[in-house]
């Protein structure tokens, strides 16, 4: 039971949370066609940590996260501008720049002591879950003293925050949102700032990109982002109703990775566990499979049945 | 130094880093010329959810290498392995894209990071496994051109012919899908099927880069040469030399500066040398540059200030805009007092009677071709055939 308590919980809530904030936005991302744009947000945090860590020296939470703050804006400022002054299309600028900032985080990691430093491309790309440990918990009635939350992992510490911060922005400006992703010209015409918004969104993806992929790694951020997002998109029309989907589908994604990452190679007899960030990916991956084909109203088979019945029926 | 970067450049420095050098410009250039259809199809992002797709691939080659008695670092089945799940991650994106409501860029997020993810599944049970140290596998992730060896180079080098070659051949229906789909469709092309043959030149060419550039940079070899050549043309067909130059010559000089300075990932080189040409493309390439662009929209400034000029002066008023005075003036139409000389008198009405021209032929034949108008192509006697002209010439006196 302590085992379970140090290890899996805060790694199975890192899980939770880093899918509720990231599916949260992907809805956003998913349904204004800028799914790729957290793509290449997730991939630019890795110069993006090596120069925070060449200017300060440290490997500490902050300054590698602001670093991959910057990373992120830069890249997405760089990515709009070639879009509007060269013209390219936007799928495009998006290659040239995820691309030209991750070749110079690597030849900048291999070239200075920064790959000493424990910041690596592997870590960067996987995450690495199975450490966030919560050393001070011991039993369940330990979360309700104080001391138990003085050795809480700053992982969960940073997530949980970002998580809560962004919940509240989406619920605040929920109409706003919703206007702006649907019909900019409506929202436009009614003087919403678009831009603004939308820039702000940005933003959080940013934001919330940064904080999870320290604990998850940047494929499984782009797998929350977008996974999620898209199995609710197949089993509702309801803007709110999917985002409440997606949370709950990003968790039991969640769950269920990290339980069969963690315990499902002991049911074969070995004792090491297996990725549980890729799991959690491949999970949510399954769902989505699983909506795609049997949604009950978009779903391929439930098309097909109901047009075999139509068929009948004429 | 610069000897030594002369011999490296000029394959002259030893067998091992000719053998390098000749393995990056071939791949160079065979991304280039193939990311051009991708990139004119506007689906350049599709190769990524490729090179993430081979990962798990890549696992399962190993794990069946191992099976099978060997080290599983034969790189033929690692290879083989790739291709394969790369080629079900582009189907996967093709039917999803098809079938469902999600849109192409989610399908792409969906394959991409599912796949890796499976991939890193696979990669962490092969770390558990007795003697199955993933260091081999790790080197696709980032890729490790120092270590390519003769045989490796000489096939990246026939599959780049190969994949150029087999480009050239449907040269012209990657043209007709990239340009109108729906035209080549109604005209009869199969367009799903010439997008299929594209998708596997596409898979073909990461395949074979996946160890050189790694899988997440071997993108940017079929991504970036495109988007650079397409600065500096509007043909397709010059797009496409451009692009494998553009290509071939960033595994060049990349390649040789990896060779000169130690501890750089070749890769990451080549693809920031292949950034700098694109970076110089976007801002110096005369046809599409931002400052040829600027300078053309300058002079397209001035040309609608001295026409409008001239016509306000052929209706007997002054030009109100400065502009307009000052363009006059350095033409020689208006002198220093700011009074109407000669040859400008001429010039507003020859002027005016090129505007009665082009209305004429814009009310006579309304379905023509909008982009003649006087603003781009200046005289109409230099456009429009003497007949026509002859016709206009009439209504309008």
């Amino acid at each position: 039971m302590t085992n379970f308590l140090t290890i899996d919980f805060p790694a199975i809530l890192v899980a939770i949370l880093t899918a509720t904030t990231c599916g949260l936005l992907g809805n956003f991302l998913v349904l204004r066609r800028q799914a790729l744009i957290g793509d290449a947000i997730s991939h630019v945090a890795l110069p993006g940590i090596v120069i925070g860590f060449l200017i300060t020296g440290t490997v500490a939470t902050l300054p590698l996260m602001l670093g991959a703050m910057g990373a992120a804006v830069i890249s997405v400022g760089l990515i709009e501008t070639i879009r509007r002054v060269g013209g390219l299309e936007s799928g495009a600028a998006i290659g040239v720049v995820f691309t030209a900032m991750f070749a110079a985080g690597i030849v900048l990691l291999e070239q200075t002591d920064a790959s000493n430093a424990h910041i690596d491309a592997e870590h960067a790309l996987y995450g690495n879950l199975e450490s966030t440990l919560w050393l001070g918990l011991s039993s369940w009635t330990d979360l309700l003293t104080k001391d138990a939350y003085a050795s809480m992992p700053r992982e969960l510490g940073t997530i949980i925050g970002v998580t809560l911060a962004i919940s509240f922005l989406i619920v605040t400006f929920f109409k706003e949102l919703k206007i702006t992703t649907f019909d900019p010209g409506l929202a436009t015409s009614l003087g919403l700032p678009v831009r603004t918004i939308s820039n702000v969104l940005i933003i959080l993806v940013a934001v919330a990109a940064v904080a999870a992929f320290d604990a998850v790694g940047s494929i499984l951020v782009i797998a929350m982002f977008i996974c999620p997002a898209a199995t609710a998109r197949m089993l509702t029309d309801n803007l709110a109703r999917q985002l409440w989907l997606s949370v709950a589908v990003g968790t039991v994604a969640s769950i269920g990775g990290y339980i069969l990452a963690a315990f499902g190679p002991q049911a074969f007899g070995s004792q090491k566990a297996l990725s549980a960030a890729g799991m959690i990916a491949v999970i949510a991956g399954l769902l989505q499979l699983f909506t795609m084909i049997a949604a009950p109203r978009y779903g391929i088979l439930t098309r097909f049945i109901r047009y075999g019945r139509n068929k009948k029926h004429f | 130094m610069f000897e030594k970067a002369l011999a490296v450049f000029t394959f002259q420095a030893g067998y091992n880093t000719s053998i390098v050098m000749a393995g990056v410009v071939a791949l160079g250039i065979g991304g280039g010329v193939i990311g051009v259809f991708p990139f004119l199809r506007k689906r350049t992002l599709i190769s990524n959810a490729i090179s993430h797709a081979t990962l798990p691939g890549i696992g399962l080659a190993f794990l069946m290498g191992i099976t099978l008695g060997g080290t599983g670092r034969n790189l033929m089945l690692l290879m083989a392995g790739a291709a394969l799940t790369g080629a079900l991650g582009v189907l996967a994106v093709q039917w999803i894209k098809n079938h469902t409501r999600l849109a192409e860029d989610t399908a792409i997020g969906t394959v991409l990071s599912v796949f890796f993810g499976f991939g890193i599944v696979l990669l962490s049970h092969i770390q558990t496994l007795k003697g199955g140290s993933p260091a081999g596998l790790n080197s696709f992730l980032l890729g490790s051109a120092a270590a390519l060896t003769a045989a490796e180079a000489q096939l990246i080098a026939f599959s780049a012919a190969g994949v150029i070659t087999i480009s050239i051949i449907f040269f012209k229906e990657f043209a007709v899908v990239a340009f109108d789909e729906d035209f080549a469709a109604a005209q009869g092309w199969h367009t799903t099927r010439i997008d299929l043959i594209m998708m596997a030149l596409l898979l073909a060419i990461v395949t074979i880069g996946l160890k050189t550039a790694g899988l997440i940079l071997v993108v940017a070899l079929v991504i970036i040469p495109p988007a650079a050549a397409w600065f500096w043309t509007m043909r397709y067909n010059r797009m496409i030399v451009l692009a494998g130059t553009i290509g071939g010559l960033s595994g060049w000089i990349g390649g040789t500066v990896s060779a000169l300075v130690p501890k750089v990932p070749t890769g990451a080189v080549i693809v920031l040398v292949a950034a700098a040409i694109f970076t110089f493309s976007l801002l110096f390439a005369p046809a599409r540059g931002v400052i040829a662009w600027g300078i053309r929209h300058i002079f397209l400034k001035f040309r609608i200030a001295e026409t409008c000029g001239l016509i306000a002066i052929a209706n007997g008023f002054m030009p109100p805009d400065t502009l307009a005075r000052k363009i006059m003036r350095w033409r020689g139409y208006l002198d220093i007092n700011g009074k109407l000389t000669q040859s400008g008198a001429t010039a507003a009405e020859d002027r005016q009677r090129q505007q009665h021209l082009w209305f004429a032929y814009q009310e006579r034949y309304p379905d023509a071709d909008r982009s003649l108008n006087p603003l781009t192509n200046g005289k109409i006697e230099s456009v429009l055939p003497p007949d026509i002209l002859a016709e206009l010439e009439n209504k309008t006196t």
